[in-house]
């Protein structure tokens, strides 16, 4: 599987009338073809920033974006980080859209879904409005909305929360892209539009050869669509790992303290949840040491003096922690 | 109403159903909208009748509005002492029908309110949306001379101007069109401001749209709502302020029949021969009424969240 977008030490502050936030501080990480990416982490550690910031989507004046991230696509390749803002509008919908969490925010109220649709058509692929219409009630149809026909002249407010979701779908898919990136899309649903909307993703990536970042805090979902999964904590990504061996051998004490988090059926009064204990770091401060030292059950004097490299612990596997969970004993040359 | 039909309503899915989108299905829809909400069609139908009035008035006053006739001055209306039916409303001073006046003053109303509050309507949506959308400086620049304008005493400075640059048709459209256009741009960019954070606004972007595109296919459709309310209350309070401006002799010539001259000529009659300011009152009032009410029907009918909501 080749490679097609390269994320390297991209960073992400912002100035604030507080004093700078440290958004993201250094993402790496490669996407191949065909594969489900999942960006697993709580409120605050970077995933939608860290994509915002590929995108070109965070306003200009107060986000200072650094790094690089290369597209190897066929049709196309870019430095995302490097160029224009014109050649990232003929990227941004065609080579990669993404759905946002809140989907009747990211839709105009004052459009019909139909014509929100057919815009990134008639941008893209010079489709006429003709065209475009009867491609737009085709993908609404992809999308399990019935009566596409008559749905085409529906506004956004006279849909359900999961037929909302459905259109935010239908739109980033409009130009058959590349790369979809979905943030936290299934967050403000129930739990069977949830099941729903994710088996309509996969449905549609499969059709249609896409790959997929999958932003969620919700590591239930991560086991049922990604092939592999980047746990991100402030800022950074800690674990990198194929999905199954994450499930089974989490290598950094913040994964495991998550994993730990996911309730079971059949829990008894004895096995109470695990929490993690603490609060994430303040990102008001350059990351100096291991952002994780604060609440780590394993924390040692050197996690507080550097920054923990990428150890690689398995095949594909990678843990940014001094810890070795199976020897229990620290790792790494000091 | 049918139980079908109903239910149909209140699922916001009867347009869909009846998916006549040609110019008389378009036409029909619109016409429900109003036949729903009969205080938008009686404001409508008082506006529509004034600005008919105003373009048919030479085929439908009874006389020259400038007929002076000395003999028949100060007659009362129809229903009145001595009133005949040759002057329905009676005359004024000089003799000159008070009807036809008022009809041929609905034109000086008309193009006044309609122009400036054009005026005043571009500029200021062109104007708020660079200054929402571009921000930093130029939205400093722009709100420091609209607060410098809103801080001069308005009617002050209506009044200086006029005197300055003289009574003529042009001049009051140009000051009122002038002097309104910083309410345009304050609500422009107050919508603007709200606008470009918005959700949509961000996935617009996501989807490769420019920043033209943005601006006039995105958030211009949103401001069309708020704006052409706002227009319709401005363009009622205009016609007020025409007419207070002509009641003071700032507004058109005294040959020209206007509702305020009409006002100012028939103060000092006032209480013995009332007619002469109270029906061109009564016409500002009309209008000023009519408008309003379309207005709110307006606001409702251009938010597609509000329009399919059954009354």
């Amino acid at each position: 599987m080749s490679t097609i977008l390269s994320v390297q030490n991209l960073k992400t502050r912002f100035t604030t009338f507080d004093g700078t936030v440290y958004a993201v501080n250094g993402v790496d990480f490669d996407l191949k073809q065909g594969e489900t990416l999942a960006v697993v982490g709580e409120s605050g550690s970077g995933k939608s920033v860290t994509m915002l910031s590929l995108l070109g989507l965070l306003p200009a004046e107060s986000a200072a974006v650094s790094g690089e991230a290369y597209l190897q696509l066929e049709s196309i390749e870019a430095n995302l980080l490097g160029i224009s803002k014109e050649q990232l509008n003929r990227i941004r919908g065609k080579h990669i859209s993404i759905v946002f969490q809140d989907a009747l925010r990211s839709l105009n109220p004052v459009m019909t879904v139909g014509e929100q649709i057919s815009e990134s058509l008639i941008t893209h692929m010079g489709y006429n409005k003709k065209n475009a219409r009867s491609r737009a009630v085709e993908l609404l149809e992809d999308v399990g909305i019935s009566y596409p026909e008559k749905r085409y002249y529906s506004y956004p407010h006279q849909f359900s929360g999961g037929m909302r979701q459905r259109a935010m779908i239908a739109i980033a898919i409009a130009c058959e892209p590349e790369i979809l990136i979905a943030d936290e899309p299934t967050t403000a649903l129930d739990v069977t539009i949830q099941t729903q909307i994710v088996d309509l993703t996969r449905r549609l990536q499969d059709k249609m050869g896409m790959t997929v970042i999958w932003i969620t805090h919700d590591l239930g979902v991560v086991a049922g669509i990604a092939d592999r999964v980047m746990v991100m904590y402030a800022g950074m990504p800690i674990e990198k790992a194929p999905v199954d061996e994450l499930y089974e051998n989490p290598q950094h004490p913040y994964t495991e303290g998550l994993l730990g988090a996911i309730p079971e059926i059949g829990e008894t009064e004895q096995n109470r949840l695990i929490s993690i204990g603490g609060a994430p770091p303040d990102l008001f401060a350059a990351p100096k040491h291991c952002q994780f030292a604060w609440r780590c059950p394993y924390v040692f004097d050197r996690c507080w003096r550097e920054i923990p490299p990428y150890f690689e612990v398995g095949d594909g596997h990678f843990s940014k922690c001094f810890y070795d969970m199976n020897t229990q004993q620290a790792r790494g040359e000091e | 109403m049918s139980e079908k039909k109903e239910t149909a309503i209140s699922t916001g899915l009867l347009i869909d159903e009846k998916a006549d989108r040609s110019i008389a299905g378009k036409i029909a829809y619109v016409w429900r909208l109003l036949w729903r909400d009969k205080a938008g069609l009686l404001g409508l139908i008082m506006f529509l009748s004034v600005v008919f009035a105003a373009v048919f008035s030479p085929w439908i006053t009874p006389h020259d509005p400038m007929q002076q006739n000395i003999e028949a001055s100060k007659q009362a209306p129809v229903w009145g002492e001595e009133g005949t039916a040759e002057h329905i409303l009676g005359t004024d001073s000089l003799g000159r029908d008070v009807l036809s006046r008022i009809i041929y003053g609905s034109r000086v109303s008309i193009t006044v309110g309609f122009l400036g509050v054009m005026m005043a309507f571009t500029l200021g949506m062109i104007i708020g949306l660079i200054s929402g959308y571009k921000g930093g400086r130029t939205d400093n620049i722009i709100m420091t001379l609209v607060n410098m304008i809103l801080s001069l005493p308005y009617l002050v400075f209506v009044v200086f101007v006029a005197a300055i640059l003289g009574n003529s048709l042009l001049n009051v459209i140009l000051i009122f069109g002038f002097t309104d256009i910083p309410i345009f741009v304050r609500v422009t960019r107050g919508e603007v401001l709200r606008l470009r954070e918005e959700g949509f606004i961000e996935a617009a972007k996501s989807i490769g749209q420019t920043t033209p595109k943005i601006i006039f296919h995105h958030i211009m459709p949103n401001l069309l709502g708020p704006l052409i309310t706002l227009a319709t209350f401005e363009m009622s309070a205009m016609i007020f302020y025409e007419a207070g401006l002509g009641f003071l002799g700032l507004s058109v010539p005294p040959t020209i029949p206007s509702w305020g001259n009409m006002l100012a000529m028939g103060r000092q009659y006032l209480t013995v021969y009332p007619w002469m300011s109270v029906y061109p009152g009564l016409a500002i009032v009309f209008t000023g009424f009519g408008m309003n009410l379309f207005g709110d029907w307006l606001r409702d009918a251009m938010d597609p969240r509000m329009r399919r909501k059954k009354k």
